[in-house]
């Protein structure tokens, strides 16, 4: 396992979840709010199990700050992995942007049920993601 | 107190890469060809608002264009600011303070995607370290969604790219001037699925330059007859409203929210005291294909999903029932920030006047369109929507 690529981001549970915030009028937000606009915010575990809302690739070597795969000092974009991400749904708390991981582009669907796990990202940082559940319950068997 | 505000010249520098001259230099350039096409000097001017996201600030323009002390405020605001440089001369003219004021906006920007820095946006840093912080993957998955519930087809973002390169060839302002087949489009390089390269525009360089006028300063230049001017119908500008989705948005909320071109196009068509179905020429933001799509619903052009119909029936062609995006828009054009939504509001103004050329709408009347729509929309959720009539 890698340090967290932010401290805050997931819960350190045997099984992590997502930190979300609770606003004090019951909404639940993503990421938790930083500095003064977290006063009145209670940090929140967000749902592990969500729907895809939207999805697409990255086909090409984002610019700075990513810290990715291909972005190193003797590296450029024949070193960059392709990825997936997109919007998972988690019912009544919000709709999280994230990394896609243990799927290709034709599988993935509108409502199609994900879950939360937590990826290696590059040498030094783990990050979060989601996958389908289906693959998560092949990978358990 | 509101008076009518009219726009009497027009200048542009071409976008696309100039190589030897900065970006204020092309916005120099097109101060200097809008006093020209309004017969008017700088000396004239009495007061001015410009700016740029990436090639500095306006008001050095001075250097170039005389020392003639007039009041000149610089406008940064990111994606609308022309369309805020174009807002603020009309406000200054409205009032009854000024009859001449400039709007102008530049842009030079490196190539290759925008990158963009999260605490700018105020965002944790591990949004951009991990890669989600490109505007590109917003398009990609907000038309991705949008194709799901809507039922749009990868050919119909094809079609928008290939009629965007059909109206760069016929555009002197253009970067793009040749035409790139639907097939060619379709099977180019994936940048995030399902936009492929030809389907994007890329930062670019350019400059746009308006000069407005009074109504009493338009009659007494002459400017109010032989297609001389034409006048703002209206213009809005709208920020994001609660719970809606746009770039850089690492959370969206399960209700779903308004939308600020939808705030901003209400407003603009309440204003102006007309609809959608009386505007005779469109300019959208067509950051990429799924964008123009999306922007004709949300401007009220087409119910969501007609989109389809619309461009199998080419209704958005130069010859179509309304012509959209006829200089070719951002695909063609390239996207330099700061100038990019003056472009549409010049495009619009050579329509009207009939000044266009070889690209030229005929109009419901065949002297050119009545009335002109533009709507830029950009980070972090915000659009502005200009009509103009003659």
């Amino acid at each position: 396992m890698g340090q967290k690529i932010d401290p805050d981001l997931w819960s350190d549970d045997p099984t992590p979840h997502l930190m979300g915030g609770k606003l004090p009028s019951g909404e639940v937000v993503f990421p938790m709010p930083q500095g003064d606009a977290a006063s009145d915010v209670e940090p929140y575990k967000l749902s592990r199990q969500g729907k895809l809302w939207s999805w697409t690739t990255q086909g090409f070597l984002p610019k700075d700050p990513y810290e990715g795969p291909g972005s190193g000092p003797n590296e450029g974009p024949p070193d960059f992995q392709p990825f997936l991400l997109g919007y998972i749904e988690l019912p009544g708390e919000v709709i999280v942007e994230s990394r896609i991981v243990d799927a290709v582009l034709d599988d993935l669907k509108l409502g199609m049920p994900m879950e939360f796990c937590i990826v290696p990202f590059n040498q030094v940082h783990d990050t979060f993601a989601f996958r389908p559940t289906a693959a998560a319950k092949e990978q358990a068997a | 107190m509101s008076e009518n505000v009219y726009i009497v010249g027009a200048g542009i520098h071409p976008f696309g890469r100039t190589e030897n001259r900065t970006g204020r230099e092309q916005g120099v350039f097109a101060v200097r060809q809008a006093l020209a096409d309004a017969g008017l000097d700088w000396t004239d001017m009495e007061c001015a608002y410009g700016g740029s996201a990436a090639a500095g600030s306006a008001d050095i323009m001075v250097n170039e264009l005389g020392l003639t002390s007039l009041p000149f405020t610089n406008v940064a605001n990111g994606c609308a600011t022309g369309g805020s440089a174009l807002v603020a001369a009309q406000q200054a003219i409205a009032s009854g303070m000024y009859d001449l004021a400039l709007a102008v906006g530049f842009d030079k920007h490196p190539r290759g995607a925008f990158n963009a820095k999260p605490s700018d946006y105020g965002l944790p840093d591990w949004y951009g370290q991990t890669g989600m912080m490109l505007t590109t993957q917003f398009f990609a998955l907000k038309i991705q969604r949008y194709m799901q519930l809507h039922g749009i087809s990868r050919e119909a973002l094809g079609r928008v790219a290939e009629k965007a390169f059909r109206n760069g060839t016929v555009t002197p302002h253009a970067w793009r001037r040749s035409e790139i087949d639907l097939e060619t489009i379709m099977n180019a390089p994936m940048i995030n699925d399902p936009l492929t390269k030809y389907m994007f525009c890329a930062p670019a360089e350019g400059g746009v330059a308006l000069i407005l006028a009074s109504e009493k300063k338009a009659r007494e230049m002459g400017a109010l007859e032989n297609h001389g001017s034409v006048k703002i119908a209206n213009i809005a500008v709208r920020t994001r409203p609660p719970d809606s989705f746009e770039v850089f948005q690492a959370g969206v909320s399960v209700k779903e929210g308004g939308k600020p071109t939808v705030l901003a196009s209400k407003a603009a068509f309440e204003g102006a005291g007309i609809g959608p179905d009386e505007i005779e020429i469109a300019q959208l933001q067509d950051t990429e294909s799924g964008a123009e799509i999306m922007h004709m619903a949300e401007n009220g052009f087409c119910k969501d999903g007609e989109q389809e119909e619309w461009l199998a029936n080419g209704w958005s062609e130069r010859g179509g029932k309304l012509p959209i995006n006829t200089d070719g828009g951002c695909i063609a054009c390239g996207e330099p920030v700061g100038a990019s939504g003056l472009r549409q509001v010049y495009e619009n103004v050579e329509q009207l006047r009939g000044r266009a050329g070889e690209r030229q709408v005929a109009g419901s009347d065949g002297n050119g369109p009545k009335t002109g729509y533009s709507h830029v929309y950009g980070a972090p959720g915000l659009s502005a929507v200009a009509i103009l009539e003659r």
